[in-house]
C-alpha cells in the first residue's frame, strides 16, 4: 500500500509539520504550547526518519525514532516539572516574562 | 703517574661539594669546614708535586707530547666535539704547582683570618671553588674547557668579592668586577668561534697543530680579540678598572685571586697561545704596548694612594702590565717567569697586609699606622723580604723575573717600551717602600686604643707568611740569567712548549716586533756588557725609588705635604687616578643606563607592555559589546538557533 506512494509526500507533510511547529515555537508564549510544538517538531522528524527507515529498507532510522521518542518522553517528565515550579514561584509561564538569564 | 693529573682538580671540587652541601646543611663546626677545605688543596698540591715530577723524568724534547689525559666526552654535537680533557706539558704544571702551592698557604692563612666571621663555611666552600676552577683553567686541553675555568674563576671572584655582601661596597664592587670581566669574556668567545670556524678543533694540539694553515689576518684578528678577554681578566687597560674595587673582598681573597692566581690567567692564555701569537706580528706589538703602558698607568695611580690594599691593587695591575709586555715582545717563558715570582710576593704582600689589618683592629689607611714594626716582627720582616723582591733588588725573586723581562724587551728592539718599564720599576720601588715606611716606622698615628690592642698574628697565619717570604728570596733561583753564570733551568724547563716556533715565526714579517728568542744567538755574543748595564741601571733606578722614598717619608716626613700643595692639579689627578672612573661612569655606564632606561620605558613599557594591556582592553569592550545579545528572552535564542541551522542547510546544499 505504501509502496504506491511516493516518498516526497511523505517529507512534505514532516516538513510542513516541522515547520509549523517551529512557527509555534518562535511565535507562541505559553510554555506548554511552546512545549508542545517542540513535541510536533519530534514529531516530524520521527516522521521523516520512518520514511527513510522504510525506503532504504534500513533499520538504522526506526532505531533512532525510538531514542526520540525515548528523549521526548524524558523531557516532557522534566519540562513540565519546571513549568510546575515556575509557576508557584513567578504566577505566570510566560516565556517573555521569564528573562531573569541575561546580562 | 701523569695519568693522575686528573685528581689535582678534584679534590678542591670534592672539598667545595662538601663543605657547600654538607657544611651547610649540618651547620658543621668551622673547624672541621677549613680543616677540610686546607687538606683538598693539600692532596692537590701533593699531587701536582707528584705529576711535576713524573714530567720531570720524561726527556725534555717529549715534555711538550705528554698525551692528554681525557677523561670523557663532553658536547658531541656535528662537527664539535669537546672533552674533558687534562693537559700536563711543562707550562700548565708549572702554573698547576703555583695555583695549588700559594693556594694551600693563602687557605692555611684564612683559617686564623677568617676566624671570626660567621661564614665561613660559605667563605672556604667558594674558596674551594675557585681554586677548582682555576686549577680547571690551566690543565684544560681544549679552548672550551678553558673558557668553563675562565668564566668558574670569575663567578667566584665576584662571590667572594662580595662576601661580605650586606654591605653596599662589596656588592657594587662585585658587580662591577663581573661586567667588567664580561666585557672581556665576549673577546674570548669570538675568538673561540673565530678558531672553530677556520680549524674545526677547539683542541689545544688541533689547533695549533693546524694555526700554520691560517692566514694572518684571521690570526691577528683571533689572537687580538683573545688579548680583549685577557685585559679583563688580568686588568690590563681598559679595562682595568675592576681590580682595585675588588679589594672590598677578604684579605685572602684578593692575594689569592687578585693578586696570585685568577689575573695572572690571561698571561698564562697569551703563553698557551704563543703560536698563534707568534704568527701576528701586530697583536704581539699591541700587547706589548698595552702592556708596558698599563705597567706605567697603573704604577703612577699607586704613586699616591693611602689605603695599603688598593696601593698593591695598583701594585698588581703594574705588574700585570709586566707580564703582558714579556709576553708581547716574545720572552714568553720570562712572562711566566715573573707571573712566577709575582703569586709569591704579591700573595705575600697581600698577606702581610691581612696580617697589618689583623693587628690595627682592621684599619686600612696607613696614614693611621707607623711606628710598628718592633710590634709585629715577622709580618714586617717577612712583608719587607716582598717589597724588596717586588722592587728588584738583586737577590731576591722579582730581580730575577722583571730583570729578564726588561732585557728581552730591550734586546727585541724596544728601546721605548723598555724605558717605559724601567720608569715603571722606579715607580715600583718608590711606592712599595712608601708604603713599607709609612706603614710600619714613624710615629704611631694610631688612636690610643688601637695602640693597645696591636699584636702578632697567630701561626696560622705567620707560618704561610714565612714559607712565601722563603719563597720570594729563594722563587729566583730556578731562572739566574746566563750572564750571571746561571743556567736559567725555568727558562729550559719551559722550552718545550714556548721555546722558539721558527716555522711559526716565519710569518714575522711586520718588523715592529722581532720575537726575542729569534735574536738571543746574536745577542749571546756582543750583547753581554749591554745586558750587565741594563741589569745595573734597572738596579739604580730601584734604589733612587727607594732613596727618594726614604728621603720623602723618613728624612723629611713634610715634603710630601709640601710637593702636593706646590703641584696641587697634578695631585688631584692622580690621586684621583686620572678620573679614568669617572669618564667610564660618563662614557660608559650612564649611557648604557639611559640605554636601558630607555627600552624599558619606551619598549618594554610601552611596547610590550601596553600591546598585552590593548588585547585585554580590546576583550573587555567586545565583551560589553556582544553580551548584550544575551537577552535572557528564550525565543530570541531559539530563532537564533533556526537561522544558524538554515544558514548551515544551505551552506550544506550549496
Amino acid at each position: 500500500m505504501f509502496s504506491s506512494v511516493p516518498p516526497i509526500y511523505f517529507l512534505i507533510v514532516s516538513a510542513v509539520i516541522f515547520a509549523i511547529g517551529a512557527m509555534g515555537v518562535l511565535v507562541r508564549r505559553n510554555a506548554i504550547v511552546i512545549f508542545m510544538c517542540i513535541e510536533m517538531m519530534l514529531s516530524a522528524v520521527n516522521l521523516t526518519l520512518i520514511t527513510a527507515s522504510h525506503y532504504l529498507n534500513s533499520l538504522d532510522g526506526v532505531l533512532m525514532v525510538f531514542f526520540v521518542m525515548t528523549v521526548a518522553a524524558a523531557e516532557a517528565a522534566v519540562g513540565l516539572a519546571i513549568f510546575v515550579l515556575l509557576f508557584r514561584g513567578r504566577r505566570t509561564i510566560k516565556v517573555d516574562e521569564i528573562n531573569l538569564l541575561k546580562w | 703517574m701523569i695519568e693522575l693529573v686528573w685528581l689535582i682538580p678534584l679534590f678542591p671540587a670534592i672539598g667545595f661539594l662538601f663543605n657547600g652541601l654538607i657544611g651547610r646543611w649540618f651547620n658543621l663546626d668551622k673547624r672541621i669546614v677549613s680543616w677540610v677545605a686546607c687538606a683538598a688543596l693539600g692532596l692537590s698540591f701533593l699531587f701536582s708535586i707528584l705529576v711535576f715530577f713524573a714530567l720531570l723524568k720524561i726527556a725534555p724534547e717529549a715534555r711538550d707530547a705528554v698525551p692528554d689525559k681525557v677523561l670523557f666526552d663532553w658536547i658531541v654535537s656535528g662537527d664539535l666535539k669537546t672533552v674533558i680533557g687534562y693537559k700536563v706539558d711543562p707550562l700548565s704544571i708549572i702554573m698547576a704547582l703555583v695555583v695549588s702551592g700559594v693556594s694551600f698557604f693563602i687557605h692555611i692563612y684564612s683559617v686564623g683570618y677568617m676566624h671570626d666571621d660567621p661564614g665561613v663555611t660559605r667563605y672556604f666552600a667558594f674558596l674551594n671553588l675557585f681554586v677548582f676552577m682555576m686549577l680547571t683553567l690551566v690543565l684544560a686541553n681544549n679552548f672550551l674547557l678553558m673558557f668553563v675555568g675562565w668564566e668558574g674563576v670569575g663567578l667566584c671572584s665576584y662571590l667572594l668579592i662580595g662576601f661580605w655582601f650586606d654591605r653596599d661596597a662589596p656588592a657594587n664592587a662585585g658587580k662591577k668586577a663581573f661586567v667588567v670581566n664580561r666585557v672581556g669574556d665576549f673577546g674570548f668567545l669570538l675568538a673561540m668561534f673565530l678558531i672553530f670556524a677556520h680549524l674545526g678543533t677547539l683542541e689545544f694540539n688541533g689547533v695549533f697543530a693546524g694555526a700554520h694553515s691560517l692566514d694572518v689576518v684571521t690570526v691577528t684578528l683571533i689572537t687580538l680579540l683573545l688579548f680583549v678577554g685577557a685585559t679583563g681578566k688580568s686588568a690590563q687597560i681598559p679595562l682595568y678598572v675592576w681590580l682595585p674595587d675588588a679589594m672590598e673582598g677578604p684579605t685572602p681573597v684578593s692575594s689569592l685571586i687578585h693578586a696570585a692566581t685568577m689575573v695572572t690567567s690571561g698571561v698564562y692564555m697569551i703563553a698557551r697561545c704563543n703560536i698563534l701569537y707568534s704568527m701576528a706580528p701586530v697583536s704581539m706589538a699591541v700587547v706589548a704596548i698595552f702592556g708596558a703602558a698599563t705597567a706605567i698607568f697603573a704604577a703612577s695611580m699607586g704613586l699616591l694612594q693611602f689605603d695599603i690594599k688598593r696601593v698593591l691593587a695598583y701594585s698588581t695591575i703594574s705588574q700585570l702590565g709586566y707580564m703582558f709586555l714579556a709576553v708581547g715582545v716574545g720572552a714568553f717563558s720570562a712572562g711566566i717567569f715573573h707571573l712566577m715570582t709575582h703569586a709569591f710576593f704579591k700573595g705575600l704582600l697581600f698577606l702581610g697586609a691581612g696580617s697589618v689589618m689583623h693587628a690595627m683592629s682592621g684599619e686600612l689607611d696607613m696614614r693611621k699606622m707607623g711606628g710598628i714594626w718592633k710590634r709585629i716582627p715577622i709580618t714586617f720582616w717577612t712583608f719587607l723580604l716582598a717589597t724588596l723582591a717586588i722592587a728588584g733588588i738583586p737577590g731576591f725573586a722579582g730581580f730575577f723575573s722583571k730583570d729578564e723581562i726588561l732585557w728581552q724587551t730591550f734586546n727585541s728592539g724596544h728601546r721605548y717600551l723598555w724605558l717605559i718599564g724601567a720608569a715603571a720599576a722606579g715607580m715600583t720601588a718608590f711606592y712599595m717602600f712608601r708604603l713599607v715606611f709609612v706603614t710600619f716606622f714613624g710615629r704611631c698615628r694610631a688612636s690610643e686604643e688601637v695602640q693597645h690592642h696591636i699584636h702578632e698574628s697567630p701561626p696560622v697565619m705567620t707560618v704561610p707568611l714565612i714559607v712565601l717570604a722563603c719563597l720570594s728570596v729563594i722563587g729566583g733561583y730556578v731562572g739566574i740569567p746566563h750572564i750571571l753564570g746561571g743556567r736559567n733551568i725555568f727558562h729550559e724547563f719551559l722550552q718545550p712548549v714556548l721555546g722558539g716556533h721558527p716555522e711559526a715565526t716565519g710569518h714575522a714579517t711586520f718588523s715592529l716586533v722581532k720575537p726575542a728568542f729569534a735574536s738571543e744567538g746574536a745577542a749571546m755574543g756582543n750583547g753581554i756588557n749591554m745586558e750587565l748595564l741594563l741589569m745595573g741601571a734597572s738596579v739604580a733606578i730601584a734604589l733612587i725609588g727607594i732613596g727618594i722614598a726614604f728621603y720623602l717619608y723618613i728624612r723629611k716626613p713634610e715634603v710630601p705635604k709640601r710637593l702636593g700643595e706646590r703641584f696641587k692639579t697634578l695631585y688631584t689627578i692622580v690621586f684621583n687616578k686620572y678620573y679614568v672612573d669617572e669618564i667610564y661612569d660618563a662614557c660608559f655606564v650612564k649611557s648604557t643606563k639611559r640605554l636601558g632606561t630607555f627600552f624599558w620605558r619606551e619598549f618594554d613599557d610601552g611596547v610590550i607592555d601596553r600591546s598585552v594591556n590593548m588585547v585585554a582592553k580590546l576583550m573587555l569592550w567586545l565583551g560589553g559589546v556582544l553580551r548584550r545579545i544575551q537577552t535572557g528572552r528564550v525565543q530570541g535564542y531559539a530563532l537564533g538557533i533556526i537561522l544558524g541551522a538554515v544558514v548551515i542547510i544551505i551552506f550544506l546544499m550549496r
